[in-house]
């Protein structure tokens, strides 16, 4: 009965137990444990009755009563938590997880860094007001580090190349504020735009540490981006109302206080909200459906029923596309949007549940967009040989080719998956592949516009 | 003799309080207890009496502790509050009263017809 092997075999066995009762959302960590003393110490009483172990161990389970069963009379005492709580701290004091709550401060710390971030060029003299195209090239270096030693801080600095990752925000900081670019000229604007899309990927590296390598730590970063960006929106709804009422509130008893909202509230608000969004992304992966692919699932029909009828509308009718500045600017978010809507439906998809509706609709939204789009591409090319090349032109022109190629390919492999030629996979590790592409698009860009074209 | 689910639940509240009112006790030992007291008539499946637990602890009947048991395992505790006793009191009014109605019909009703059968 003391028999070591047979204690650590017993042993196996209840952690086994414990393993499927977690899996139960309705049965918490210290539902558990208390569950556990009850098995325990029903197997010692059936083992002083002449039980061997392993039988005391099986009549224990049975009489705890089927987990199915189990976790139905759980979920009626505590319907509660089967709405998925972000649990800030723990629920039961007698389980503390300790991993929630330190992150959750440590959070709290890198975001006021970031908030301080923002207001250390002020120190030297350079107001958010008078200096805006310092704090627009620079915006990326004084937030995306502090997110980068967040996620140092949390999976442990050995886990990334930290130094690559500071010579390559170094380098890129230099670069962008080296460039003699015109204020206000399209380069800068270029460059602006740019710029946070080349580093995003550095953050990327960052995130996914060693596994940046394979498709899934990748596909997570995609994961964790979208969420970061819807989490930032609803924050910034959530701010915009604290802020209107704060300004409301005061201005009541005769306080402008417009101005400090300005010049502090708002711009650290907007830079602490991000390292609290990756927090709150990290934090809940496990506590709420993601929204991405919920938002996806509503959006992909409704986007491929539009340019279909546009597409359709457009062949009626004979008419050409109206070449305005902002044509190649619409059609370029267009394509970034079906891209976003794919990105999302892939990251969430089963990879290996077969083909169904949602695949065909996904594939008509991409056919139909690569239509539209290669309409645009035509008469934007005629625009070009009419009337020359300038910065905005040719920046559009090949963010519209690289995006064009990633939906070609996309749509290539779909359609060999749909006639069952190829697994999902091929089509999520095309898009993760494809992912330095974009920064290697945006870097171009920024260091090579510039000078092409004299930085005007 | 199987008891009605029905009936188990509604006696699980008095039971449980009933148990708690004699001294602070944990789960196993309350199962023990009911085994004890109904001569192994009432059968609970394990897992189930938990629940109720957690049911009375939120309405205030019980409260709980951790502690750690004699076995060096870390164990819940329960014991009644005064709410917890004045629901027992009047739980037992209410079953005194039904167990009387009872007990007056089977009388009227003797002798009583499962005898025979139960073996």
């Amino acid at each position: 009965m003391h028999d070591p092997a047979f204690a650590s075999a017993l042993e196996d066995q209840i952690d086994q137990w414990r393993a499927f009762l977690r899996r139960r959302q309705t049965i918490h960590a210290s539902d558990i444990n208390e569950l556990e003393d009850h098995l325990r110490e029903q197997i010692d009483g059936l083992a002083e009755a002449g039980l061997d172990r392993e039988e005391a161990f099986l009549v224990a389970v049975k009489r705890m009563g089927s987990l199915d069963a189990l976790s139905l009379e759980f979920a009626r005492e505590h319907s509660d938590r089967l709405w998925k709580q972000l649990v800030m701290a723990p629920a039961d004091p007698a389980a503390p997880q300790p991993g929630l709550q330190t992150d959750g401060l440590a959070a709290v710390l890198f975001a006021v860094a970031a908030a301080v971030a923002i207001k250390l060029p002020a120190l030297f003299g350079m107001d958010l007001e008078t200096h805006a195209s310092f704090y627009a090239r620079n915006i990326g270096f004084l937030l995306l580090p502090i997110l980068v030693a967040y996620f140092a801080w949390k999976r442990g600095s050995q886990t990334m190349p930290l130094r690559w990752l500071a010579a390559g925000f170094v380098l890129a900081a230099i670069v962008a504020n080296a460039w003699p670019l015109t204020p206000g000229g399209s380069t800068e604007l270029l460059v602006i735009a740019h710029l946070p899309v080349a580093l995003w990927l550095l953050v990327g590296v960052a995130y996914a540490g060693q596994r940046w390598d394979e498709v899934a730590g990748r596909m997570d970063f995609i994961r964790f981006s979208g969420e970061l960006f819807i989490y930032y929106v609803l924050i910034a709804l959530g701010g915009g109302v604290l802020t209107a009422f704060t300004v409301g509130m005061f201005s009541a008893i005769g306080f402008d206080i417009e101005p400090l909202v300005a010049t502090w509230l708002l711009p650290c608000g907007a830079m602490g909200a991000v390292v609290i969004g990756a927090w709150l992304v990290e934090a809940k992966q496990s506590v709420v459906e993601n929204m991405a692919p919920v938002l996806t699932r509503i959006f992909t029909p409704l986007f491929a029923a539009m340019l279909v009828l546009f597409l359709v509308t457009l062949l009626l009718s004979g008419r050409g596309i109206d070449v305005e500045r902002e044509v190649l600017i619409a059609f370029d978010l267009l394509l970034i949007v079906v891209l976003g809507l794919l990105l999302y439906s892939v990251s969430a998809r089963e990879p290996s549940t077969p083909p169904g509706l949602f695949d065909l609709l996904q594939v008509i939204l991409i056919a139909s967009a690569l239509l539209a789009d290669l309409v645009a591409l035509w008469a934007i090319a005629a625009r070009i040989g009419d009337m020359g090349l300038t910065p905005n032109r040719l920046a559009g022109l090949g963010l519209n080719l690289v995006l064009l190629v990633n939906l070609a390919g996309s749509a290539w492999l779909y359609l060999k998956f749909l006639r069952g030629q190829g697994g999902f996979a091929r089509l999520e590790r095309w898009q993760t592949d494809y992912l330095p592409v974009y920064a290697a698009w945006a870097a171009v860009v920024v260091v090579l516009f510039p000078p092409f074209f004299e930085f005007i | 003799m199987d008891i009605s689910k029905d009936l188990i639940a509604a006696s699980s509240t008095p039971l449980v309080l009933a148990i708690l009112s004699e001294a602070d006790s944990y789960g196993y030992a309350i199962l023990q207890r009911v085994r004890e007291l109904s001569a192994g008539r009432i059968e609970w499946t394990d897992g189930m009496l938990y629940p109720v637990l957690h049911r009375l602890e939120r309405h205030g009947h019980i409260r709980s502790r951790w502690a750690t048991a004699e076995t060096g395992r870390r164990r819940k505790y329960y014991s009644i509050t005064d709410t917890g006793r004045a629901h027992l009191a009047d739980q037992r009014r209410q079953w005194q009263a039904v167990d009387a109605t009872l007990k007056g019909i089977w009388q009227l009703l003797s002798p009583d017809p499962l005898k025979p059968q139960e073996t």
